[in-house]
C-alpha cells in the first residue's frame, strides 16, 4: 500500500494543482511534494534492510488473461531512487519560486505528474508496467521543456522526444519477445512479472540481440556516447526545472533500467558485449570532458559534464562487480544531488546577470559568501574530492572498472583530472577575477535559494562522510542482482 | 440481424424527415436511431445465429465490430451541427446514406457467403461515392467523388472476378465450403483458385486503402467533406479489415502459405507508404489520410499474424483508432470551417484559444502515435504481441517500430502547432456543447482504455 500511495499521490496532487488559479499553484505543488517526501521517509523508516525481496508489495491483475499485472514493490535500490526523487522534486519546485511562469497550474501539475511516472519506473515489478511508466515520465517533461523553454525549444525538444521514444519502442519489442518465452500461471500462458523474466533461459545469440534492443533504450536515456546528441541542446533549451528533472532524476531511469531489466534478464548477452559497452562509456567520459573544457555556456558545460559522469557510472556497472554496482547506485544519488545544485546555481547567476557566458562573468565571490560556499561544495562533490559524495561513488566505480581491466580503469580514471580541469576553470571564470558590468551588483542568496541549496549541501557531506547509511540499504539488493546475474 | 433490418428501415424513414429541412430535428432523430441499433446489437452477444440459409452469421465477432461501427457513427454525427456540406440542403439523404453504409458494414462483418460480402462492399461503396461528392459546389469534392467512383468500380471488378474464379475452382460461394478445399486438394483447379484468391485480396486491399492500391485515398479524403472523411477512415476501413480477417480466417486458413507472401508485401508497403507519406504532408487532412493508410498497415499486421490473438488485437486497435481518429477529424472540421485553412498553421495557438480542443487533439494524437496512457498504446501493444507470438516475424515488428517513430514526428507536428506557435490573429473556435460533450467523452474513453485495456480486450 505504501508504494501505491507514493505512486498515486503526486498524480492526485497534480489534478489538484490544475484547479488552482494563478501563482498560488506553486505553493500547493510544493506542499504536495513535501507530503510525498514525508511518505517516502516513512517508507524508508519502516523498510527492513536485510531483506532482498521487494517490500511494500502490491499486485493486482491488470490484463489478467494475458498474465500482465499491476505489480509494484521496492527493494533497496528502488527505495534509494524513490528517496532521491521525492527529495529532489520539492527542491526543484522551490527553486522555481522566483519565476512567474505563465500558466503555473499546468507547469506544476506536469512536474507532479512526471513524479508519478518516475516513481512508477523505480517501483514497477512487471515489464509492461515498467515500460508504461517509462513513457509516462517522458510526456510531461517534453511539454515542460517545449512550452516553457528557450528560443530553440521546439526543434530541440522534439528531437529529444522522438529520439527517446524511438529507443523505447525497441525496448517494448524486446519485452514482448521475452514475454512469449516465459511460462505463466493460472489462465495466462505467459507472464510479464520480473521474476518470470529472471528465470528465462535463452540461448546466447538471442540474448545478444535482446541486449541491444534493451540497451538502445537505456543508453539513449542515460545518454551513452554516441547516443548523447540530444542531451546538451535539450538541457540548454529547457527551463531550469525541466533540466533538473532530466539530469537529476530522469537519466537515472536509464541506469536503473540497466540494473533491473538488462543485466539480470540477459546476463549472457551482456557479457558478450561488455567490452564494447565499456569502450563506448570510456570514450564518452573522455570525449565529453574535453568538450566541457571548451564550453563557454555554463549550462552546456554542466550538460557535458553530466555525460562524462554518466559514462563512468555505466562503465562501473558494466564491470559487473559488487563495487561497480554499489558505486553505480551511490553515484546515481550523488550525481542527482550535485547536478541539480549546479543547475540551480547557474539559474541564480543567469537570473541576476541575464547571461550564462563564462567570459562575461567574474568576481561574484566578492559580494556573495553564501553562494560561493555552496557553489564550491557542490563543485567539489562533482569532481569527487574526498569527504564529498562524489568521491565515494567514483572510487567504487573506478575500483569496479579496475577489477574488470587495468587499462580500462586507468583510462577511465582520467575523468577525475579532466573533471577538475573544467569545473575549476568554470569556477575561476565565473566567481573569481575582476567584476564585469553584468556582475556589478550581484546580490547574495535569498532565503528561498538557501532553502534549496542547504539541503543539497548537507547531502553532499552526508553521503561523503557516512556513505554506509545508503550503501547498507542497497547492498542486499545489489547482492541479489549479482547472484541472479552469475547464476545464469 | 435485427440491427440490419432496423438500419435499413430507419434509413428509409429518415429520407422522409428531409421534408422538414431542419437539422435540429433530424440530428437527434438519427442519433436516437443509432442508439437503438447499438442497444439491439448487444442482445446478440453470446447468442450466435445463422440467417438466410447460412448466408450470414451474427456471432460475437460480428456483434463486436458492429458495436464499434455504430459507436463510431454515433460519435461522428454530432459534428454535423451547423455545417455539413452543401448548406444542409440534402441533409436527410446524407444521413440515410450513412445509415445504409453502416448497414452494409454489418453485412461485411457477418457474411458467410461471398455474395453477401460483395453486396456489403458494394452498398457501402456506392453510399460513399455519393457522400464524397456531397459538397456539390466545391470542385475538390466533385473530383474526389469521381476519382473514388472510377477507381472503386475498377477494383470492384477485381473483387468480383476473384469471387467468380474461386467459385469456378471450388463450386461454391459459401466460405465454409471453400475452406474445405485448398491449394493442391483433389479436384481443384490450382491456377484458378490462386488467381481468384489474389484478385479478391487486391479488391479488398483497395477498399481499406492498403498500398499499392492506396493512390485514391489522399485525394479522396482531402476532397470529401470532413465529416464523411471521418466516416470513411473509420467505419469503412474497420468493416474492410474485419471482413478481410473473417474471409481469410473462415475461408482460406488452409491456403495460408499462398496468400501470406502477398499480404506481407502489402502490409510492409502500406506501413512504409502511410508513414513516410504522412511525414511530408503540409495539409493536416492529407496527413490524416496518409496516417489512416498507415493504420491499415498496423491492422494488417494482425491479420498476417493469423493466430488466436488476432481477433482481439484487431478489435481493440479498431476501437482505439476509431475514437482517436474521429476526435481528430471532428476538431479538424471545427477548426478548418472557421479558419478556412487546412494546413498545420491553422492549428497555431489552439492551446491558447481553445484549451479543451487542444487537449482532446493532443490525447488523440498521442493515441494515434501509440504513446502510453492512451488506448492507442495498447492497440499497438496487442498488435505487436500477436505478431511476435511467431518468432519468425520479429523483423516485421522492427520495421513497424521504426515507422511508429516516424509517426510520432508527424502527429506531434500538430501538438507543436497548437502549443508552441503563436496564435496570430486567429480567434477562438466556436464549439457546440454537444460536440464538446462528445469530444470529452472520446478523451475519457481513450485514457480509460489506456489505463484499463482489459475492460474491452477481454470481451472478444
Amino acid at each position: 500500500m505504501m508504494t501505491a500511495l507514493l505512486l498515486f499521490w503526486p498524480a492526485l496532487a497534480a489534478l489538484l494543482v490544475l484547479l488552482v488559479q494563478g501563482q498560488g499553484a506553486k505553493r500547493v505543488a510544493f506542499i504536495a511534494a513535501l507530503v510525498e517526501f514525508a511518505i517516502a521517509l516513512f517508507a524508508a523508516a519502516t523498510f527492513t534492510i536485510a531483506k532482498t525481496d521487494p517490500q511494500f508489495e502490491l499486485s493486482v491483475p491488470w490484463i489478467a488473461r494475458a498474465g500482465i499485472s499491476f505489480s509494484i514493490g521496492m527493494d533497496g535500490i528502488s527505495l534509494l531512487l524513490v528517496l532521491l526523487t521525492t527529495f529532489l522534486v520539492p527542491l526543484i519546485i522551490l527553486s522555481s519560486f522566483k519565476h512567474d511562469y505563465k500558466k503555473p497550474n499546468a507547469f506544476y501539475a506536469l512536474i507532479l505528474f512526471m513524479q508519478t511516472g518516475l516513481i512508477g519506473v523505480f517501483v514497477a515489478q512487471d515489464a509492461f508496467l515498467f515500460y508504461f511508466f517509462w513513457e509516462v515520465a517522458l510526456i510531461p517533461v517534453y511539454f515542460i521543456a517545449a512550452i516553457w523553454g528557450g528560443a530553440r525549444r521546439v526543434a530541440v525538444t522534439f528531437k529529444f522526444f522522438v529520439y527517446t521514444i524511438f529507443g523505447s519502442f525497441f525496448m517494448l519489442a524486446a519485452f514482448i519477445y521475452l514475454y512469449f518465452q516465459t511460462a505463466g500461471t493460472g489462465i495466462a500462458a505467459h507472464s510479464s512479472d520480473i521474476n518470470a523474466f529472471y528465470q528465462l533461459a535463452l540461448d546466447s545469440s538471442t540474448q545478444s540481440w535482446i541486449f541491444w534492443f534493451l540497451f538502445l533504450a537505456f543508453a539513449i536515456k542515460m545518454p551513452v556516447f554516441p547516443l548523447h546528441t540530444w542531451q546538451p541542446d535539450t538541457y540548454t533549451e529547457a527551463p531550469t526545472q525541466a533540466t533538473m528533472l532530466l539530469s537529476g532524476i530522469m537519466l537515472k531511469m536509464g541506469i536503473y533500467g540497466v540494473l533491473r531489466w538488462l543485466l539480470p534478464v540477459v546476463p549472457n548477452g551482456a557479457s558478450q558485449w561488455l567490452d564494447v559497452v565499456l569502450v563506448l562509456s570510456i570514450i564518452g567520459i573522455i570525449y565529453a570532458s574535453i568538450i566541457a573544457i571548451r564550453q563557454h555556456d555554463l549550462k552546456r558545460l554542466i550538460a557535458y559534464s553530466s555525460i562524462a559522469h554518466v559514462g563512468l557510472i555505466s562503465a562501473g556497472i558494466f564491470s559487473l562487480t559488487e563495487q561497480g554496482l554499489q558505486g553505480g547506485v551511490i553515484q546515481m544519488l550523488s550525481h542527482g544531488i550535485n547536478v541539480v545544485g549546479l543547475f540551480f546555481i547557474i539559474d541564480i547567476i543567469f537570473s541576476r546577470t541575464k547571461t550564462r557566458e563564462i567570459m562575461s562573468l567574474g568576481g561574484i565571490t566578492q559580494t556573495t559568501p553564501a553562494l560561493s560556499i555552496c557553489f564550491m561544495i557542490l563543485l567539489l562533490g562533482s569532481i569527487a574530492l574526498p569527504l564529498t559524495n562524489g568521491f565515494i561513488g567514483e572510487f567504487l566505480l573506478l575500483s569496479g572498472v579496475f577489477q574488470y581491466s587495468y587499462s580500462f580503469g586507468a583510462i577511465a580514471g582520467v575523468t577525475i583530472i579532466l573533471g577538475s580541469v573544467y569545473m575549476l576553470r568554470m569556477f575561476q571564470g565565473v566567481m573569481f577575477g575582476t567584476r564585469s558590468p553584468e556582475t556589478e551588483a550581484f546580490a547574495d542568496l535569498t532565503f528561498n535559494e538557501k532553502a534549496v541549496l542547504f539541503p543539497l549541501v548537507v547531502m553532499v557531506f552526508w553521503i561523503g562522510l557516512f556513505p554506509g547509511t545508503f550503501l547498507d540499504i542497497s547492498e542486499p539488493a545489489v547482492f541479489n542482482l549479482l547472484n541472479i546475474i552469475q547464476r545464469r | 440481424m435485427i440491427s440490419i433490418i432496423l438500419l435499413a428501415g430507419f434509413g428509409i424513414i429518415n429520407l422522409f424527415t428531409g421534408f422538414l429541412k431542419s437539422n435540429r430535428i433530424m440530428l437527434p432523430l438519427v442519433l436516437f436511431f443509432l442508439a437503438i441499433v447499438f442497444g439491439v446489437n448487444l442482445f446478440s452477444w453470446n447468442d450466435p445465429q445463422s440467417y438466410f440459409n447460412n448466408m450470414m452469421t451474427i456471432d460475437n465477432y460480428a456483434v463486436a465490430f458492429t458495436g464499434i461501427m455504430v459507436l463510431s457513427t454515433l460519435l461522428i454525427l454530432p459534428f454535423s451541427q451547423r455545417y455539413v456540406a452543401d448548406q444542409d440542403e440534402n441533409l436527410a439523404e446524407y444521413y440515410s446514406l450513412l445509415l445504409f453504409a453502416l448497414m452494409a458494414g454489418i453485412m461485411m462483418v457477418s457474411f458467410e457467403n461471398m455474395i453477401m460480402l460483395f453486396l456489403g462492399i458494394e452498398i457501402m461503396s456506392i453510399s460513399m461515392y455519393v457522400l464524397a461528392g456531397s459538397d456539390k459546389k466545391r470542385p475538390r469534392s466533385n473530383e474526389a467523388s469521381l476519382k473514388y467512383f472510377l477507381m472503386g468500380s475498377f477494383f470492384t471488378g477485381f473483387l468480383l472476378f476473384g469471387i467468380v474464379l474461386i467459385y469456378g475452382a471450388t463450386g461454391s460461394f459459401d466460405i465454409t465450403t471453400i475452406a474445405g478445399t485448398a491449394v493442391g486438394a483433389d479436384g481443384i483447379d490450382n491456377t484458378m483458385f490462386v488467381a481468384g484468391l489474389l484478385l479478391t485480396i487486391i479488391g479488398i486491399s483497395f477498399k481499406i486503402s492498403a498500398a499499392p492500391f492506396h493512390f485514391w485515398a489522399p485525394d479522396v479524403y482531402e476532397g470529401t467533406p470532413t465529416l464523411f472523411t471521418a466516416f470513411m477512415s473509420t467505419v469503412v476501413k474497420i468493416a474492410g479489415v474485419a471482413a478481410f480477417y473473417k474471409l481469410l480466417n473462415a475461408g482460406f486458413a488452409s491456403s495460408y502459405s499462398t496468400w501470406f507472401p502477398t499480404l506481407i508485401a502489402i502490409t510492409v508497403l502500406t506501413l512504409v507508404v502511410g508513414n513516410i507519406g504522412a511525414a511530408v504532408q503540409g495539409n493536416i487532412k492529407r496527413m490524416l489520410a496518409y496516417s489512416s493508410i498507415s493504420h491499415a498497415g498496423y491492422l494488417l499486421m494482425s491479420v498476417i499474424a493469423f493466430n488466436e490473438r488476432s481477433e482481439q488485437s484487431i478489435f481493440f486497435y479498431s476501437l482505439a483508432y476509431s475514437v482517436a481518429t474521429i476526435a481528430a477529424f471532428g476538431i479538424l472540421k471545427l477548426v478548418t470551417v472557421q479558419r478556412e485553412d487546412e494546413s498545420f498553421a491553422s492549428f497555431n495557438g489552439l492551446g491558447q484559444t481553445n484549451p479543451l480542443l487542444a487537449l482532446v487533439m493532443t490525447v488523440s494524437m498521442c493515441s494515434l502515435a501509440g504513446i502510453p496512457l492512451t488506448a492507442g498504446f495498447f492497440g499497438k501493444f496487442f498488435i505487436f504481441t500477436s505478431v511476435l507470438e511467431d518468432n519468425s516475424l520479429i523483423w516485421l515488428v522492427v520495421v513497424a517500430v521504426l515507422l511508429a517513430a516516424v509517426g510520432i514526428y508527424y502527429y506531434f507536428k500538430v501538438v507543436i502547432a497548437m502549443y508552441m506557435q503563436p496564435t496570430g490573429n486567429y480567434e477562438r473556435v466556436r464549439v457546440t456543447s454537444l460536440a464538446s460533450f462528445v469530444l470529452i467523452f472520446m478523451t475519457v474513453l481513450t485514457i480509460l482504455l489506456g489505463l484499463a485495456p482489459a475492460l474491452v480486450s477481454d470481451l472478444i
